[in-house]
């Protein structure tokens, strides 16, 4: 480490280095290395199933914001490692991110990504613009590359409330980063297949955050039909799906007692019609 | 035995350090942070908008200075640091205040012992909690001297005189509007014209919020704040009535508690 003449004012801890950016992970990864996620480490086997992964996430636009839900479930191989696990993040007020792939990894990524948007804010006065966002999610996806390629993959999805054009936006991503910015609606994970091919009959230009959380629930219902790592509402247990509106009055996460009614709003009609609303031919 | 020569005592040299970096604060505007029944509010006269005086340093944590704005910006910079790097190691709930205060508390009496020239800075790190019991504000001056305030601070330019106007006017569980008004009283000289809404900076770390705790108070939310609080209602009457959020009235039978008592530090005893 570079010595106290370099640090500004005469101060004598190295928490007070510039590093030139505002970026966090940046600094962490001159101030404390070790707390990065690692990037390029090398490991005897690949560890692909042997660890949870986490599985389906879609996200839509509605007027003037954007939904994200997630199943609960985490699977190792063909054993499924928790029922409850979340997988849905709150970022920052106006953003989220849901995950997929493997679990511990994802989680370490929302936390970091967290704090990375946060200290941007705090140290320049504004946030980030939701490009900005997306790009750096794409750049942390990027550099877990190495991992990837072992068996740690994350894709992530990011969905936030853009401020300047009053709309939500939605963003994807694989491996090796990206990201790609989505229309309308996008999925995820092992049940994406199923939940796009849902969400594609039932999604609505301009829906309200009410309706769109209904036709997300179809869609992961829709995936965990035909999908065994996306899980569906667990009953018994009283699981329900993460159910998360961003709009101009910021990100909430909808409660248990309203998502339970979805749910059972649902499971009521797929008594009569298991496969679901059925959408006009014309 | 003589003395070598340009010798000076090191009460001498600590004298002329204190002075000099008191003579720097002077020259700024005062600044208030006091307390108010959701948690704390922070009032800075600052013709800038671009250049904070005040700023958000983690959840429960908010900051605030005078003096010299390159050398306060490193100190916010690196709490900032500080905090992140401590709420990502650890969970954001171990982020403190008192840690925090104990990072600036050591580099700036390092800085003053060691260095030619001290920081002209003081420092206010304030930290809201769940009950008001938990609330805390730590003012830092040039030497690395902590102070543990309760319910207001003041410093810059006439810290003593503002100190004296808070301590007769504050209050314990004050309304935002009673207490940016107690804040504006003491920040203007008697007879004094107030700052303008353009050039106050205004900021509070509300316990109610979720998440993140610090919250600018600007534009209309701020008119709206500034016209009930001078509404032209009695003190113990404006309280109940000229809030628009439903904050619990203080009992009006009773007389109001008012400031500790005792010597209120107000940063001019040497050293």
């Amino acid at each position: 480490m570079a010595s106290h003449r370099d640090l500004p004012a005469g101060l004598v801890d190295h928490l007070f280095r510039n590093t030139g950016s505002s970026s966090f992970t940046e600094f962490v990864s001159s101030y404390a290395p070790e707390l990065l996620p690692p990037r390029d480490e090398v490991l005897a086997t690949p560890i692909g199933d042997q660890v949870p992964h986490a599985t389906t996430i879609v996200a839509a636009t509605i007027a003037g914001g954007v939904v994200m839900a997630g199943d609960r479930r985490a699977t190792s191989g063909n054993i499924i490692s928790q029922r409850d696990v979340e997988k849905v993040f709150r970022a920052d007020e106006y953003s989220c991110m849901g995950i997929a792939g493997t679990a511990s990894t994802g989680i370490e990524f929302a936390r970091l990504f967290r704090v990375e948007l946060e200290h941007y804010e705090k140290l320049e006065g504004l946030a980030m613009s939701v490009a900005g966002k997306a790009n750096r999610l794409a750049t942390m996806i990027r550099g877990n590359l190495a991992m990837a390629m072992q068996g740690l993959v994350v894709v992530p999805l990011f969905a936030a409330y853009d401020p300047d054009r009053d709309e939500g936006r939605i963003f994807s991503y694989d491996v090796a980063g990206g990201p790609y910015e989505r229309e309308r609606f996008d999925a995820i994970g092992s049940g994406s297949i199923f939940a796009r091919g849902s969400l594609k009959k039932l999604y609505r230009d301009g829906a309200s955050a009410d309706d769109m959380a209904m036709t997300l629930i179809q869609a992961l219902y829709d995936a965990a039909d035909d999908d065994s790592a996306t899980g569906g509402p667990d009953v018994t247990r009283k699981i329900w799906p993460i159910v998360s509106v961003i709009d101009a009055d910021g990100y909430r996460r909808l409660g248990e007692e309203q998502v339970s009614a979805y749910v059972d709003q649902m499971l009521e009609a797929r008594m009569i019609s298991p496969d679901g609303p059925i959408a006009p031919l014309r | 035995m003589s003395m070598p020569f340009g010798y000076a005592s090191p009460e001498q040299i600590m004298r002329d350090k204190a002075d000099y970096a008191r003579k720097g604060i002077a020259r700024g505007r005062s600044v208030v942070v006091l307390q108010y029944v959701d948690g704390l509010l922070f009032v800075a006269p600052n013709p800038s908008r671009a250049l904070h005086k005040i700023s958000e340093i983690y959840d429960r944590i908010g900051f605030a200075a005078v003096g010299r704005y390159n050398e306060f910006e490193e100190l916010r910079r690196g709490g900032i640091r500080y905090a992140d790097i401590n709420g990502f190691t650890y969970d954001r709930t171990d982020v403190t205040g008192r840690g925090l205060a104990n990072l600036y508390a050591s580099n700036l009496g390092r800085i003053f012992t060691e260095s030619i020239k001290s920081l002209e800075v003081e420092v206010v790190i304030a930290e809201v909690g769940e009950t008001p019991e938990g609330d805390a504000i730590y003012r830092l001056t040039f030497d690395g001297s902590v102070f543990d305030e309760h319910g207001f601070a003041a410093m810059g330019g006439q810290a003593e005189a503002v100190v004296a106007r808070l301590k007769e006017r504050y209050r314990e569980s004050m309304s935002l509007a009673d207490a940016l008004e107690v804040a504006l009283q003491a920040l203007t000289e008697p007879g004094g014209e107030r700052p303008p809404v353009g050039q106050l900076e205004v900021a509070v770390l509300d316990r109610n919020r979720e998440h993140r705790k610090f919250l600018r108070l600007t534009g209309t939310r701020l008119e709206r704040l500034l016209a009930q609080s001078s509404a032209p209602t009695s003190e113990s009457e404006s309280a109940s009535e000229s809030t628009s959020e439903p904050l619990t009235a203080p009992p009006s039978d009773t007389p109001p508690p008012t400031g500790p008592e005792g010597p209120v530090d107000d940063g001019s005893s040497p050293l």
